[in-house]
């Protein structure tokens, strides 16, 4: 690991100043991701600075509308364990429950885990060559090892997958990242903060370069005859990322017409995947077998699988269907 | 500007977070490091723990894990490294009270913390009644995951009685007292592998300290 320098900051322009002044150094949160890319040589920083103490960054605040403002410093153990969220937004804690470990948990934090980076076994071995790592030496993971890669939206440079958990249930819910920069303070919602990785997969996300997450905010929660579920299949039952998840939150009308819906599925592309063809599709009526079957269909149709990974099709497909049923009941 | 050639095994990773090559150094096949003394020293800071109730002062290089600077500055091997990648939970401690995985916390980051390894569980000879239970219920073979798992179950216990749900917990909106189901203890302590596969003994050693 290459030596670093470490600072700490008390607020946000100050982290964003101290970024400023060192062009390779990188903010810290829990360092679950990150001090392990550093371990393997992915990332090489000069400095960290740790954004885990920035004051006022690890609260979740209540608006007037009853949405949230999460800060980014907030652990995902406090934000899963958050009566709050539980009552509002339960698709969210499932999600985040559904992620890592009790100890990581503990560590990791909401802007941490929102940039946290693939767990492509070519992107994490600097033997290899990897677009995403270093830009212009190929994607071996094409014709590769590539399982557990996308089968929607990627291109000939990264077949990757984002493993975040956590913001497959924000795109479902429709949340919004805020970020500062040294061009000052923005907006983006997520699934948009993602980017799919056309010609240039090493970039996740939209954020700048030295732009800080400050917070995720959550819209007014969800009427109460709201549903939400968060699915993940993974090769083991627990303690792993996910081969594929779906987190769905469901409006019906008391008549059980379908008046809202929104889907997005984790685990199958280089961002959070909304499955908004599935959604229009059972918007207007009730849910019944036959209509969940057709959503799921209308989504997957679009999907290219690569050569070992066609598992997905059918497993996104039977996970979009089964939940779906399942919130219906 | 001298360069001094270290001989270094091929394909061997270095683990060690007190090394200062720089991992990614192409070694060009021959095996070798280049390193040039001076232009990436060690950088180091101080940092002040209070651990298993006595406070230590020191002075680190800023790579070093709490794991590292258990084991290799203070001799407190308990905790052990097994995979150093946040994988296996062998080197969980208490921080502040919570546990996690000493391997991937920072101890610059952590600076000011109250630690607790296996070492701070017992009170004198009395051992922690989770240690008890681990004895009392065979909850180990070789033994190399035990205090990790120990330091692992008293904060898991600590998060249900602050009762925080998991992912298998009935209602996850309801609050209240949850039940410490075999199923709540494995999907809580999913991040402590043991090889041994001990776990049929582990869960009822956790569930019976619980009682
Ligand atoms: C064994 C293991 C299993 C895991 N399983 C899962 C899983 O099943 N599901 C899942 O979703 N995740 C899983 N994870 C990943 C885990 O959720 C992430 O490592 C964690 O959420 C990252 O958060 P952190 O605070 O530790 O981030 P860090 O490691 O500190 O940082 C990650 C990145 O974010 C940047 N960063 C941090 N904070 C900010 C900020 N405020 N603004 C801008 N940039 C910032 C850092 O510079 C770095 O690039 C697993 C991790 C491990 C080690
Ligand atoms: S899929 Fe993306 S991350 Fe994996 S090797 Fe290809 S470019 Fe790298
Ligand atoms: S050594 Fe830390 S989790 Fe394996
Ligand atoms: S007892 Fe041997 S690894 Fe758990």
């Amino acid at each position: 690991m290459r030596p670093f320098r470490f600072e700490r900051a008390t607020d946000a322009q100050q982290a964003v100043a101290l970024l400023g002044d060192a062009p390779d150094a990188r903010y810290l949160g829990g360092g679950t991701n990150l001090v392990d890319l550093m371990r393997l040589g992915v990332e090489t920083p000069g400095t960290l600075i740790d954004v885990t103490r920035l004051v006022g960054y690890d609260r979740i605040d209540e608006g007037d509308d009853g949405g949230l403002r999460i800060g980014a410093a907030v652990r995902n153990s406090d934000l899963a364990a958050d009566p709050r969220v539980r009552e509002r937004y339960p698709v969210l804690a499932e999600a985040v429950l559904h992620g890592a470990s009790g100890q990581l948990r503990n560590l990791a934090t909401v802007g941490g885990n929102l940039l946290q980076r693939t767990r492509c076994a070519y992107f994490t071995d600097v033997t290899k060559p990897c677009n995403k790592r270093a830009l212009g030496t190929g994607c071996p993971a094409r014709e590769g090892r590539h399982h557990n890669h996308a089968i929607f939206g990627h291109s000939e440079h990264c077949v990757a997958t984002h493993p975040s958990d956590m913001a497959v249930a924000l795109a479902a819910l429709g949340a919004t990242v805020h970020a500062l920069g040294p061009a000052g303070a923005r907006t983006i919602p997520i699934p948009g903060f993602y980017r799919l990785p056309e010609d240039a997969p090493h970039r996740d996300t939209l954020l700048e370069p030295g732009e800080l997450i400050t917070a995720v905010e959550l819209g007014p929660p969800p009427g109460r005859q709201t549903r939400q579920r968060y699915r993940k299949v993974r090769e083991r039952r627990s303690f792993a990322f996910a081969l594929a998840s779906v987190a769905a939150v469901l409006d019906l009308e008391s008549s059980g017409t379908v008046s809202d819906v929104r889907i997005a599925l984790g685990g199958v592309a280089h961002m959070p995947w909304r499955a908004t063809r599935a959604e229009v599709a059972l918007r207007g009526a009730p849910v019944t077998p036959e209509r969940a079957t057709e959503a799921a269909q209308a989504e997957l149709e679009y999907a290219q699988p690569l050569r070992d990974n066609s598992y997905k099709v059918e497993l996104a497909h039977n996970l979009i269907a089964a939940t779906l049923m399942e919130l219906a009941a | 500007m001298p360069i001094t050639d270290i001989p270094r095994p091929l394909g061997k990773k270095l683990q060690d977070g007190r090394s200062f090559f720089p991992s990614g150094v192409a070694d060009g096949g021959a095996g070798r490091v280049r390193l040039v003394p001076g232009i990436e020293p060690p950088i180091l800071a101080d940092v002040r723990l209070r651990i298993n109730g006595t406070e230590h002062q020191l002075t680190i290089d800023t790579r070093t894990s709490l794991l590292d600077l258990l084991r290799e500055h203070l001799d407190l091997t308990g905790a052990k490294k097994g995979c150093d990648h946040g994988q296996c939970g062998a080197c969980t401690i208490l921080i502040d009270g919570r546990r996690a995985n000493a391997c991937l916390a920072l101890a610059v980051a952590h600076n000011g913390a109250e630690i607790v390894s296996v070492e701070g569980l017992a009170d004198g000879d009395i051992l922690h009644p989770l240690q008890r239970a681990f004895i009392e219920h065979d909850a180990f073979q070789c033994g190399y995951c035990t205090p990790g798992q120990l330091c692992s179950a008293v904060g898991m216990l600590d998060e249900v009685r602050d009762g925080w749900p998991s992912a298998v917990t009935p209602l996850l909106a309801a609050e209240g007292e949850i039940e410490l189901t075999a199923a709540e203890i494995r999907e809580r302590m999913n991040g402590n592998l043991c090889r041994c596969g001990a776990y049929a003994n582990i869960v009822p050693a956790i569930g019976d300290a619980a009682a």
